[in-house]
């Protein structure tokens, strides 16, 4: 006879529970299911009604993210002859041909230089400062610790004005450099309070006993804490990546042609009479499903993630 | 340890003494704790490095910025423009202040605030509460769940503007199926009724799994015990929820409200992107209008004390609040 547990719940309430938890999940991704679908329609198809949920799969919202398109006469596309690939054939159901490649490459590789280049950035200067915060006796340590988190609390738009201003005198404005060192500056709170946290759970007896052994400190921190630390570090990197991967406010103000990344372009992506849903859709899914990836291989860390590490379980 | 430094014990004499430094030569003529110091740097002066550049930069990037807000807060600096710049002391705080649409943009954020914290904690701990009935498969939908928070809002918040298209939309069709209303017959961004309930909803469905998880953990936290002494004393299920469950995981759910509310009143990219603080200025919050006064009319100055004027409510009501939180911890 298996024990009696007063705390676990009846067959019939999981039941329940399960049903009504399904019920809400099923409508939270029904539209990150509606963006991956658009992307695989058809102009026609992504606002027909009723919305239609079978249609015929096509790369035409992909083929449009990716390129710009001109409209030529009937006369000139019977002249050009068969057209040599399927996305020229695509094209071509609506007498256009390809003019050249879209902005939509340019902006998601700014977003990833930016992006991973502020991560590392971050999580190198945030592994240092936790090491210390952690370890040693800094004076005021509280209170640099409370000064590290209250960045945080400025809406960015109030930042914006004086870094406007700081970037144009010194030449940052719209470049991947002043992208890098701002989302730097703001992701260096999380990650230090973040691997503040991770540090702490090491046991400084490993250290203790490395310096015995004849390690300097600083031996002692490369060769025996960043190991153990691992798994924070990479944790925290993933964090600050996708911090940086969908800040818009900062992004929208300081940069224009050569440095803006993909959240500000996104939107703006213009087809014949308003917004190209499906392009839209397709440069959505390009940029979101990374971050799913991430966030399905973080799920053990998420909480802390969010949390700062105010919360650990 | 597989990697040993030079000067360890595994070393021959001789070698030892043919690679020794002046610094390694004193080293091993003095106790171990003089030594470290001598071959490697103090800690005092490893704590220093390590912690300058972090402070460095926020100091510059955070800082120095807000101390020129505060000083450009007394001027009638205008960045599009190059003309003389005059201090004219606490003009604009009386102008902000005496605005009558600034406070209607503070109405509406505290609109926002309101019904998206207080909607998200009723679903957000219904569900952690549901969840930890420990269902099969909880893990993989809570992942599902907790997918919209991790999501850039301002593409996010783009596509559910083709959501919320009357005829077309989605959203307008699912409701129109439900209540037999006509999917044309009215739009949710374009109404002046609607709006801000339009972003209430997109907000909700994107951070109600964060308020989800964190009291997910506040629950997790009680220790089975307590319910078990209180089943001794035959306390009933719904006495049992309102004296242990509630109160124990009230903290975390506090904490959970504390962050929100800081992310929400700071709020731009989602509902930039969902309504541009439309129509008219219904969903005008704060941020967006700060954004209208800083970047469209360029009235720098006029922005700079605006933008203090919300830092000083931001950190005053979250010190507030943080006492309130900790008074709740320490019970």
């Amino acid at each position: 006879m298996s024990s009696y547990s007063v705390t676990a719940a009846s067959p019939a309430q999981k039941w329940l529970a399960g049903t009504l938890v399904i019920a809400y999940a099923l409508i939270t991704i029904l539209p990150l299911l509606w963006i991956i679908a658009t992307g695989f329609k058809s102009p026609a198809d992504a606002i027909a009604y009723p919305p239609k949920v079978t249609f015929d799969p096509t790369l035409e919202g992909y083929v449009n993210l990716f390129t710009t398109r001109t409209r030529v006469t009937p006369d000139t596309l019977e002249a050009l002859g068969e057209p040599a690939t399927w996305y020229d054939r695509i094209v071509r159901q609506y007498d256009m041909v390809i003019a050249g490649p879209s902005r939509f490459g340019e902006r998601f590789l700014n977003s990833v230089i930016i992006g991973f280049g502020s991560t590392f950035l971050s999580v190198f200067l945030g592994t240092l400062a936790a090491y210390a915060f952690s370890r040693f006796k800094v004076p005021l340590k509280d209170d640099l610790m409370f000064f590290v988190l209250s960045t945080r609390m400025m809406p960015p738009i109030a930042v914006a004005i004086p870094i406007f201003l700081m970037f144009r005198t010194l030449g940052l404005s719209d470049t991947h450099t002043g992208m890098i060192l701002l989302y730097t500056a703001v992701n260096l709170s999380l990650a230090v309070w973040l691997l503040k946290g991770f540090i702490d759970e090491i046991p400084r007896e490993y250290e203790e006993a490395a310096l015995i052994d004849g390690y300097t400190r600083f031996q002692a921190f490369t060769k025996v804490v960043l190991p153990q630390a691992a798994t924070g570090i990479a944790s925290t990197a993933i964090f600050c990546l996708i911090f940086a991967w969908n800040e818009y406010a900062f992004a929208v103000l300081l940069t224009s042609g050569n440095a803006q990344t993909a959240p500000p372009f996104i939107p703006t992506i213009i087809g014949v009479g308003g917004q190209d849903w499906p392009a839209v859709a397709a440069g959505a899914t390009i940029f979101l499903v990374p971050v799913m990836v991430f966030t399905i291989l973080l799920r053990k860390h998420l909480l802390r993630g969010i949390t700062f590490g105010a919360v650990r379980k | 340890m597989t990697d040993q430094p030079a000067t360890s014990p595994a070393a021959t004499p001789a070698e030892r003494a043919a690679r020794a430094t002046p610094a390694e030569r004193a080293a091993r003529a003095t106790p171990p704790r003089v030594a470290r110091k001598i071959r490697g740097l103090s800690d005092r002066a490893i704590a220093w490095i390590f912690v300058a550049p972090t402070i460095f930069l926020l100091l510059a990037v955070n800082i120095f910025p807000l101390i020129w807000t505060i000083n450009l807060s007394f001027t009638n600096f205008r960045a599009n423009r190059n003309r003389e710049v005059d201090y004219i002391g606490f003009r604009n705080y009386e102008r902000i202040l005496t605005d009558s649409d600034i406070w209607l943009t503070m109405q509406a954020t505290a609109h926002f605030l309101f019904w998206t914290i207080l909607i998200q904690v009723l679903i957000g701990f219904t569900l952690a509460w549901l969840i930890n009935r420990k269902f099969r498969g909880n893990d993989l939908w809570t992942t599902i769940i907790v997918l919209p928070m991790m999501l850039s809002p301002a593409v996010v918040g783009n596509f559910w503007t083709f959501l919320y298209q009357p005829q077309i939309g989605l959203f307008n069709y699912v409701v129109s199926f439900f209540t037999g209303a006509d999917p044309s017959s009215f739009s949710m961004l374009g109404q002046v009724n609607l709006a801000p309930w339009a972003i209430i909803i997109v907000d909700t469905w994107m951070w109600t799994p964060f308020i989800m998880l964190i009291c997910l953990a506040g629950l997790r936290s009680i220790p089975d015990y307590i319910y078990e002494a209180a089943e001794v004393d035959r306390a009933s299920p719904w006495r049992q929820f309102w004296t242990i469950t509630v109160p124990m995981a009230l903290p975390f759910l506090m904490l959970a409200v504390l962050f929100r509310g800081i992310e929400n009143f700071k709020m731009f990219d989602l509902v930039v992107q969902l309504t541009g603080g439309g129509p008219g200025s219904v969903t005008e919050l704060t941020s967006i209008n700060l954004k209208r006064e800083a970047f469209e009319k360029w009235r720098t100055g006029y922005a700079s004390a605006y933008a203090v004027i919300l830092f000083v409510t931001v950190f005053g009501l979250a010190s507030i609040y943080v006492k309130a939180l900790n008074k709740v911890k320490a019970r």
